[in-house]
């Protein structure tokens, strides 16, 4: 292998790992303050970048993305306070199967709005062919936008739960709720906002995306797996643990291409995910005893 | 078998009888085609029933299931083995009656495997993989094991789509009927409709009769204390994952048939058969019908496979299943069978009367 | 002779140590008691016997034989059973099915019999609707067997789990805290039952809050604070021991 592919299969690995890993980070928000598994975490993705291409016919891209994260917070709002805010107690059971509903729904209006083109936001520097150079490797300026986005994405998300008193509550909703309510927060709230802000950084890592991987209807599926793959691998409800494990499925799954054949890549990454759940339920990161008393 | 379910099948075998009637005198014996694939996907969605129902394990990848079952009798009973006639494996297994030589529809000469041994390899082979899937997913709960198991449908799902003697994207067609005992053959040949409802519901109904002899006696007691307390069921001596492992196993041999049958009565499958909507209609399917009951899963699958199998529901297929899904967990998470309105019509008519039974909320 | 040997058992969980270097032993036929303050370690320790979780170190012996190593259905189907303090019943099962999976482990009908139903498993049926019948009119509540277990107060739903303990045909009996969450007249039912089940031949390990209960039907008693076994006695003794006194002065008069 040269070092210009090895840095070329590298970077694809990080782009498409940094992607895994917001969307794990979107499972884990909800997690965390839930204790729910969003089945529907990838239709986000979907959505975001879907509705910033319908606005984009009409408004500058910078706006239409604005308006685009604007409007999968508010679907992601929704969802909660339809779905979820209301039911007392309901089983683990109930959850997976009213939120892996939530996904079909969506998707399918998604098939009907948007049919079953592939589709794309324009490239936000240039064009597909334009590319810059870093260390002997042409890279398309839209991975390093990926890359800056997502990795300003996750240090805002840092600052947000240490620094704010907003973050703070949540964090203390995922300690403990019913102490959390004790102490006067309106945990309801939290978990409004829970889905919201995972919709939010959903929607804006399907925008970053869109001119590389392209969106389309069905997307959301494949990319709800990989981030579960992630937010397991990295222990789940640990979000920083969750993008370093991001970026290691997405350049683990780079370089599988060298090794097998393009349709089994999907196989691979899902493949990853059974091994871990079997011989490290907990995460490579995790530590057993702690996720012991976590309530799956 | 007590009194209640003897009453029941009968009831079942009633209505089976009475439906072929019914098409009979109005004429409309079209309708049986689509009533002969339900009562193969039925045969899935009851198995799924006491995996999920009784154990109280998900799974979302029993269309992985019904794929492998479907697509390796497909495989064995439409490749052509002519060009590999002269190999000694070949020449073996011809010699032992396990290959059957015919034409294709161009007078070419076919030999491929007889349906009863391409069976038979097709079960094994779910067997094991079932059982070797099993033994660590089922040691998952709730979240996790919904994950792993969608994670298995999806990789039998790509392994499909990427894979030559499977057909890829078209999927495999001209699969031969299956011939059962001789004169009774599961086919789509149009003379033979009347002759494969009756195949298809039979096979149904001694599947029906198989799960609730299980799920009435000492396993099923085992499988349900499993759903109710597991820590309980294992100090009281039940070997929980050798029993939740059982369980996974049998469902998925159910659906592997489901599979094959239907594969041979259709004359061919697709990959979309082992897509992950499958699996998600397979659970909301028994999830809608009430789970711990294999009859409330058995109506609502004959009743939702109907509209969508004639396209009633149009392209709002998958949504409609979407919505029906998320109505019936957030409305009536026991299922619409046990919606309050049905139990008050029960204490009405006290002949049907049941005690309430509070179901278990909390996994 | 000596039915359960528990010798320097230590379980940690995480830098807590919950059961700290316990040894004690149960001669076959008596009813012992394991008492302490809250957070003593005493549910530990009945989940390291049960086999619920295994302990750090430390051997468990039953019939002589170890058993610290076995998963809990081993442990069951060699003679110990046990209740649980937040009762456990099967949900969606009647009191009388709940009994009956304690046979579950002096049966053998496995998936293939059952399914086919196979004549021989139609006597094996009926040996187990009987016994446990039996059992829940031992424990005196046969006029309930057909109720949903979990609708049923919550002293009979005791009742019902030690029905489906003794179902299991054990010669240990654990009990989990049996008297808590009873009112006095429940209390002395469930005490009479205890020695009931004492007279059959089975040996009872019981932990309990309820002293008057302890003191009137136990023959030793066990005192554990802080994972430590404190003292190990008769009843009379244990009444009169300085440390276990001021250990329950501490705790609850104080």
């Amino acid at each position: 292998m040269t070092t210009a592919l090895f840095f070329q299969y590298l970077f694809a690995g990080i782009t498409y790992g940094i992607l895994y890993a917001i969307v794990a980070i979107g499972f884990n928000i909800i997690y965390n303050t839930t204790g729910i598994i969003n089945f529907a975490q990838g239709e986000f993705v979907m959505l975001g970048g879907m509705i910033a291409i319908s606005l984009n016919t009409f408004l500058p891209l910078p706006l239409a993305i604005l308006l685009s994260v604007i409007i999968t917070m508010l679907i992601g709002a929704a969802i909660e306070m339809f779905f979820i805010r209301w039911l007392e107690g309901p089983s683990v059971l109930r959850m997976i199967i009213i939120t892996i509903g939530i996904s079909i729904l969506i998707r399918e209006f998604a098939l009907h709005i948007w049919g079953e083109n592939v589709r794309a936001l324009p490239y936000f520097q240039g064009n597909e062919i334009s590319s810059v150079n870093i260390w002997g490797t042409n890279l398309s300026p839209q991975v390093l936008w990926v890359i800056g986005t997502c990795s300003v994405m996750v240090a805002c998300l840092s600052i947000f739960f240490k620094f704010t008193s907003l973050g703070r509550e949540m964090r203390a909703c995922s300690a403990n709720r019913v102490a959390a309510t004790l102490c006067g927060i309106n945990t309801k709230n939290m978990v409004t906002f829970s889905f919201m802000l995972s919709a939010g950084i959903g929607a804006l890592a399907g925008c970053v995306m869109s001119p590389i991987t392209y969106t389309q209807y069905d997307g959301g599926t494949g990319l709800a797996i990989k981030g579960f793959t992630v937010a397991i691998l990295g222990g789940l409800g640990n979000s920083m643990a969750a993008v370093a494990a991001g970026l290691l499925l997405g350049i683990i799954e780079a370089f599988s291409i060298s090794v097998v054949p393009l349709a089994f890549q999907d196989a691979i990454s899902i493949s990853i995910l059974l091994l871990i759940l079997f011989i490290r339920p907990n995460g490579i990161f995790g530590r057993s005893d702690i996720a012991r008393l976590k309530e799956f | 078998m007590n009194k209640k379910n003897i009453i029941h099948l009968a009831c079942f075998t009633g209505i089976v009888i009475l439906v072929q009637l019914l098409t009979q005198w109005t004429d409309t014996a079209y309708y049986l085609t689509q009533l002969t694939m339900i009562a193969y996907y039925s045969l899935l969605i009851i198995g799924l029933c006491t995996l999920m129902g009784y154990a109280g394990q998900i799974s979302l990848g029993h269309a992985g299931f019904f794929g492998i079952g479907g697509y390796i009798s497909a495989a064995l009973t439409s490749h052509n083995l002519i060009p590999y006639q002269e190999n000694t494996l070949v020449k073996m297994l011809n010699n032992n009656g396990f290959l059957v030589g015919r034409e294709d529809l161009y007078g070419e000469a076919l030999l491929s495997f007889h349906p009863w041994p391409a069976c038979i390899i097709a079960i094994s082979f779910t067997f094991i993989t079932a059982f070797i899937i099993g033994i660590p997913v089922l040691k998952l709960k709730g979240h996790y094991l919904a994950m792993a198991t969608l994670g298995f449908g999806i990789i039998i799902y790509r392994v499909v789509l990427a894979t030559e003697v499977f057909g890829e994207a078209d999927g495999l067609s001209e699969v031969p009927g299956f011939q059962l005992l001789p004169g009774l053959v599961v086919s789509g040949d149009f003379g033979a409709r009347v002759e494969n409802y009756y195949i298809a519901w039979s096979l149904v109904l001694i599947g029906i009769v198989l799960l609730l002899n299980l799920t009435n006696s000492r396993v099923g007691r085992a499988l349900r204390s499993i759903h109710g307390s597991e820590e309980a069921a294992e100090a009281m001596g039940v070997n929980t994952a050798r029993y939740k492992l059982y369980i996974f196993v049998l469902s998925a041999v159910f659906a592997a048939l489901a599979g094959i049958f239907l594969t041979h009565y259709n004359g061919g499958i697709g990959p979309s058969e082992t897509g992950i909507l499958k699996s998600v209609r397979y659970v909301a399917i028994v999830a809608i019908g009430g789970m711990a009951n294999i009859w409330g899963p058995l109506i609502m699958g004959v009743i939702l496979n109907f509209m969508s199998l004639r396209g009633m529901l149009g392209t709002y297929d998958d949504a409609v299943f979407g919505v029906i899904l998320i109505l019936v967990m957030l409305f009536a998470p026991h299922g619409i069978l046990r919606l309050n309105i049905w139990e008050k019509c029960r204490t009405i008519f006290p002949l049907t009367a049941s005690k309430p039974t509070r179901l278990k909320e909390n996994q | 002779m000596e039915l359960l040997e528990v010798k320097n058992l230590n379980r940690y969980f995480g830098g807590l140590q919950a059961v700290a270097d316990v040894s004690f032993n149960v001669q076959e036929g008596m009813i012992k008691a394991v008492i302490g303050p809250n957070g003593a370690g005493k549910t530990t320790l009945f989940n390291l016997i049960a086999g619920n979780v295994p302990p750090s170190s430390g051997t468990i012996m039953f019939h002589s034989d170890s058993i610290h190593k076995l998963p809990t259905h081993q442990i069951a189907r060699l003679g110990i059973s046990r209740t649980f303090q937040n009762i456990k019943l099967f949900r969606g099962m009647t009191a009388l099915e709940n009994v009956m999976v304690g046979r579950h482990v002096r049966t053998k009908a496995g998936f293939m019999a059952s399914m086919l139903k196979l004549p021989w498993t139609h006597r094996e049926e009926k040996e187990i609707l009987e016994k446990s019948m039996e059992l829940l009119k031992f424990v005196g509540i046969a006029e309930y067997h057909d109720v949903d277990a979990y609708s049923l107060s919550f002293g009979q739903q005791r009742a019902v789990e030690m029905a489906r303990a003794l179902a299991t045909n054990p010669s240990l009996l654990l009990l989990d805290e049996p008297a808590a969450g009873l009112n006095t007249h429940e209390t002395l039912e469930i005490a009479k039952l205890i020695t009931k089940v004492r007279d059959l031949g089975i040996t009872v390990l019981l932990v309990e809050h309820d002293m008057s209960l302890v003191m009137d039907i136990s023959e030793e008693i066990v005192v554990l604070s802080f994972g430590q076994k404190i003292a190990e006695d008769t009843p009379t003794a244990i009444q009169k021991n300085k440390e276990v006194i001021q250990i329950y002065l501490g705790e609850e008069d104080a």
